[in-house]
């Protein structure tokens, strides 16, 4: 069997940072990703990243992916990415199993960074398996990914930064996105992205939800509701509206999958998005060598993501014998970014979560 | 609202109606549904219903959503043909 230090699962910020940072302390990794290419989420974000410099502020997803793999590139003595690989199995004795193509093989790690990301939440709500019922990602990937339009009419359901920005490329795309809805009485992402399409003309409802998808064969119509702040439906305020895509974007959730084969422990913070694993300071799990990094074990952005992979492989790198020339002062920068990242009013809900994970709430 | 309309399980057509005959029988554990309605065991073992489930079940027992427990994850995660495994072991011996 293939014996390796450091074996990095998800070739997304987090993982790609985990990689250069150990790199660049002399640590080698292998990268694995089930897609063709590596990049994560940032390939299919067309739009500029705001923060500070050092998270590449001003500058679109798409091209902070080629920057990320640009820097894994240039140590490609240490980095070995391994593509359209899936994880099928994590053992306890630190060997996974994995499907590369058709070909089934093993491979056995001192280390392993779990960077798995996050998936989309999910609604209830009648006929919601309609063809024409998207959710946000797969909307962005059809569109800037492979220039395929989702539908003509597109009614959004979220007012989160993601469902905000995707409105606004659909809208670039030529889609007449017909209105936005949001549960919740407040719109959740930046007044920014919120303010860029209302400018043009998309109306934003809050304390509204979908009740029901009408259609025979594909997506013909929406019911919607207003709900009250405890978010149950009031009767008599349903409405009909008529479009042809149905986009959700209702947040999303650690995708912990991989982790739960593991004995590790978990526990659910809904502020973090979910079941999340028990960590340190460094990112590791409650097993010994078992790092997390990224939406993994919370979900915010991806310039967080960046930060966490970049501090759990200079960390990693450091366990297993290779100290950064520059470990210090690097790792010190580093958990100031992170300080920074989650220090407005958006981050107030990750250092929340982040205290009630830690049990700091339960004293 | 017809809850036999609003799926909970795409991947093996699992409806809200039958979660709630499920947990109205008494089986109100995410195992227990998981064995009898083969809920989470289709391609994306869970991840698009698991929080959903979970949901549901805490309503239903009147719980915070952090004491209801979700599906044990085994491996393999996703689907492997026996030959690809055969052939796996045989490379490597």
């Amino acid at each position: 069997m293939r014996k390796v230090d450091f074996v990095i699962i998800g070739g997304g910020p987090a993982g790609l940072s985990a990689a250069h940072k150990a790199a660049e302390a002399g640590l080698s990794s292998v990268v694995i990703e089930r897609d063709d290419k590596v990049g994560g989420q940032l390939v299919k974000q067309t739009h500029m990243f705001f923060g500070s410099k050092k998270q590449y502020a001003k500058t679109r997803g798409i091209d902070i992916a080629n920057i990320l793999i640009g820097h894994c590139k240039a140590h490609d003595d240490l980095i070995e990415i391994m593509t359209n690989t899936t994880v099928t199995g994590l053992y306890d004795d630190y060997i996974l199993t994995l499907l590369t193509d058709d070909v089934y093989h093993k491979i056995e790690a001192k280390a392993i960074l779990v960077a798995s990301g996050a998936s989309e939440k999910f609604m209830l709500f009648e006929n919601n398996d309609l063809p024409g019922i998207y959710g946000a990602g797969a909307v962005q990937t059809l569109m800037n990914v492979y220039g395929v339009l989702p539908g003509e009419e597109v009614v959004m359901v979220g007012s989160g930064n993601i469902g905000l920005i995707v409105s606004y490329q659909l809208l670039q795309a030529g889609v007449r996105v017909k209105m936005v809805i949001e549960a919740a009485s407040q719109i959740g992402g930046y007044k920014v992205h919120a303010s860029k399409i209302k400018r043009l003309g998309v109306d934003i409802l809050t304390n509204h939800t979908v009740k029901r998808a009408i259609g025979d064969d594909t997506l013909q119509k929406v019911e919607i509701v207003e709900v009250d702040d405890q978010w149950n439906m009031i009767e008599g305020t349903e409405k009909i509206i008529e479009c042809d895509a149905l986009c959700i974007s209702v947040g999303l959730s650690p995708l912990s999958t991989i982790l739960g084969m593991l004995p590790v422990k978990m526990k659910y913070v809904g502020k973090l998005g979910g079941n999340v694993p028990v960590i340190d300071y460094h990112h590791e799990t409650t097993m010994n060598n078992i790092f997390v990094a990224g939406d993994v074990c919370g979900v915010e952005e991806a310039s967080s993501a960046i930060v966490e992979g970049s501090i759990a492989g200079l960390f990693i790198a450091n366990r297993l014998g290779y100290k950064h020339p520059e470990y210090e002062k690097e790792m010190n920068d580093l958990t100031q970014q992170l300080e920074n990242l989650r220090s407005g009013p958006f981050g107030v809900k990750t250092v929340e979560g982040l205290r009630e994970l830690r049990g700091e709430n339960d004293v | 609202m017809k809850q036999d309309d609003i799926m909970v399980c795409r991947c093996e057509d699992v409806s809200l109606k039958e979660l709630h005959q499920c947990l109205d029988e008494g089986y109100t554990t995410f195992e227990e549904v998981k064995r009898i309605l083969r809920i989470g065991m289709g391609p994306c073992q869970g991840i698009t219903c698991g929080l959903l489930v979970q949901r549901e079940i805490a309503k239903y027992l009147n719980l915070p959503v952090h004491e209801v427990k979700t599906h044990q994850i085994r491996p393999l995660v996703t689907g492997v043909k026996l030959k690809t495994i055969v052939e796996g072991v045989k490379n490597e011996s």
